[in-house]
């Protein structure tokens, strides 16, 4: 019974060797044929836009559209900053202080994207004075995070730089 | 029998020798079918014309259709407008996907009361379980190539179920998406997929009814058969006439709908170009996914919600497993036929608060109604089937009839004397 066996592992060990080399060719093969879905070199390009906020009054905003996505870009009244820094992180389903969202506490600038399935919130809606998505009832406040609804997470804050003092960049 | 059937022409022989299709053409016409069939076994044959004619419509949209995102929702304009019969065939694909849906619904409450997906018929079950997953797949990108509100924001939701799931969720839909949001690399591709998949139907469907051909119909009562027997009779003409009957009637609603009221299954908004920055005020999918649109809904949590949808799907496979009646039929499990309707009802609640605000009462209900859904196949299901007392089977398809039964419900008093 040895011998057969010893011959048996040398064949075991070209049968493994062929399989994994064989697993790596069709891995490699089809590699290509997934990654082609990724975004392509022209979606990528788009990555920043540039906005002019100089003709926002206070207690209005822009929806502007950056990869495709709407930005809300949100000129902030005194009483809409007192209420979202005022607010305890223990209220918060998704814990983050005002001061972390914002750059400049008068100018909020977020993704327009519910967390949950991807609806574009209205604003100045809801129990919270700030958003409301009509798709699944997620409310927002008036920084942008989720305090009621199925939406797991606050409004995503892209990345943003202001250029100058009527300007944003974003992206 | 079919298996040693010999063509009576020399080519035909000749040819048969070769690539036996004669064979298996004679096995198609004579198979033995239960000679009890009802009008809900009919909806096999109108579900196989219903694909065949969303491949042909669907084909020749193809031929006008621009998958493009600044020409799309022009181009079903141009399909509408335009092209001779363009509405025409446009209408039969669009209805054609709703009326397919009815028929396939029919067909699933058909195995469940009947018990067709119980041994050994739980391969046919699994296949067409799957047939139907394709399908939803195919009509959800279907209903995206216009490229209308519904269309977009109907895209964006469904693809954001995936970044639901934990660590790589974002990732997946972006992919997906083949950018950050809902775009041209969508549609695309969407529009190739829409294009490819009713061909991979079509292959589950020919194992689907190969996987029948080898047990052969259930049949009302749910019992075994000898066949071919006295309780069997040929599938042409008997079944073929049926099936062409039930068709005819099947396809004069069909056009009701087609030239009486072709938009009343759509949503106006559909008619509203996509805009990436408004997403329409109430956005509902088709009416054929509205009770798993309740389920997510009804679900406070993004992840759960998204569980337990498609849950309510898979654990639909898993039934054969799930039932252990020693009787296949329900018109043997009285206490059970109450579950099965309840069952329906259940269901048409959740569709009909799916399509409402997710609020208040219908919030309620969608969410008792999930409850019952899942309860239904995890506990109803499998404990009836081990306690119920089910009413005596009888023994063959003629029995009932020549022992001077009405029906074979009533069979019971004759199952001592066998």
């Amino acid at each position: 019974m040895d011998k057969p066996e010893k011959k048996g592992n040398r064949r075991d060990f070209i049968f493994t060797a062929s399989y994994t080399v064989g697993a790596i060719g069709i891995g490699a093969t089809i590699w290509p044929l997934i990654d082609q879905m990724n975004p392509d070199s022209s979606v990528k390009a788009l990555a920043s836009t540039e906005v002019d906020i100089s003709q926002i009054e206070p207690g209005k905003s822009v929806t502007v559209l950056w990869r495709g996505k709407p930005v809300f870009i949100k000129r902030r009244t005194q009483e809409e900053i007192a209420e979202a820094q005022s607010v305890s992180l223990d209220d918060l389903p998704h814990p983050e202080k005002d001061q972390d969202r914002v750059k400049n506490p008068e100018w909020l600038v977020m993704l327009g994207i519910c967390t949950h399935l991807g609806c574009v919130p209205l604003s100045d809606k809801g129990e919270y004075n700030g958003w409301f998505c009509p798709c699944h009832g997620s409310h927002y406040d008036t920084s942008g995070r989720i305090r009621k609804g199925p939406a797991p997470t606050n409004m995503e804050i892209p990345k943003y730089a202001f250029v100058d003092d009527n300007t944003i960049k974003i992206g | 029998m079919s298996e040693n059937y010999v063509p009576s022409s020399k080519f035909g022989k000749w040819f048969n020798d070769r690539l036996p299709l004669l064979t298996l053409s004679k096995h198609l016409t004579d198979y033995p079918t239960p000679k009890n069939l009802n009008y809900w076994w009919t909806f096999g044959g109108i579900l196989t014309f219903c694909l065949i004619s969303q491949i042909i419509t669907g084909i020749v949209l193809g031929m006008h259709y621009v998958a493009h995102a600044d020409m799309a929702f022009n181009s079903i304009e141009h399909i509408m407008r335009d092209v001779n019969y363009g509405w025409l065939i446009r209408y039969i694909h669009s209805n054609g996907a709703s009326m397919f849906f009815l028929a396939v619904y029919i067909h699933i409450f058909r195995s469940l009361f009947y018990g067709s997906y119980r041994s050994p018929r739980e391969i046919i079950w699994i296949l067409g379980m799957l047939i139907y997953l394709l399908m939803m797949a195919t009509a959800f990108m279907g209903y995206v190539l216009p490229w209308g509100q519904m269309s977009f924001w109907g895209a964006t939701v469904i693809t954001n179920l995936f970044s639901a799931i934990p660590l790589v969720g974002e990732s997946i839909v972006t992919w997906l998406w083949g950018g950050y949001s809902v775009d041209n690399p969508t549609l695309t591709r969407f529009f190739s997929l829409h294009y490819l998949f009713p061909f991979l139907i079509l292959g589950l469907v020919v194992l689907h009814i190969w996987a029948l051909h080898v047990p052969g119909n259930n049949n009302p009562i749910g019992i075994d058969i000898k066949k071919p027997s006295k309780d069997t009779v040929p599938f042409h003409p008997y079944i073929t006439i049926k099936d062409l009957f039930a068709l005819l009637i099947f396809m004069i609603i069909f056009s009701g709908f087609i030239f009486f009221a072709p938009n009343i299954l759509g949503h106006s908004d559909n008619y509203i170009e996509a805009n990436p920055l408004v997403t329409p005020k109430h956005i509902v999918p088709e009416w054929y996914l509205l009770p798993f649109y309740a389920i997510l809904r009804a679900v406070p949590d993004k992840l759960g919600g998204v569980v337990l949808m498609l849950g309510s799907i898979f654990i639909l496979m898993a039934l054969p497993w799930l039932d252990s009646s020693k009787v296949r039929s329900t018109v043997f499990r009285p206490l059970y036929k109450k579950f099965f309707w309840l069952l329906v009802i259940d269901v048409l609640a959740l569709g009909y608060v799916g399509a409402m605000p997710a609020e208040g009462l219908y919030l309620l209900i969608a969410r008792v109604g999930t409850i019952y859904y899942f309860a239904h196949f995890l506990i109803v299901l499998p404990v009836l089937s081990r306690i119920e007392k089910t009413e005596p089977v009888p023994l063959s398809i003629s029995e009932p009839v020549l022992g001077g039964m009405l029906k074979p419900e009533m069979a019971r008093s004759d199952r001592k004397d066998v």
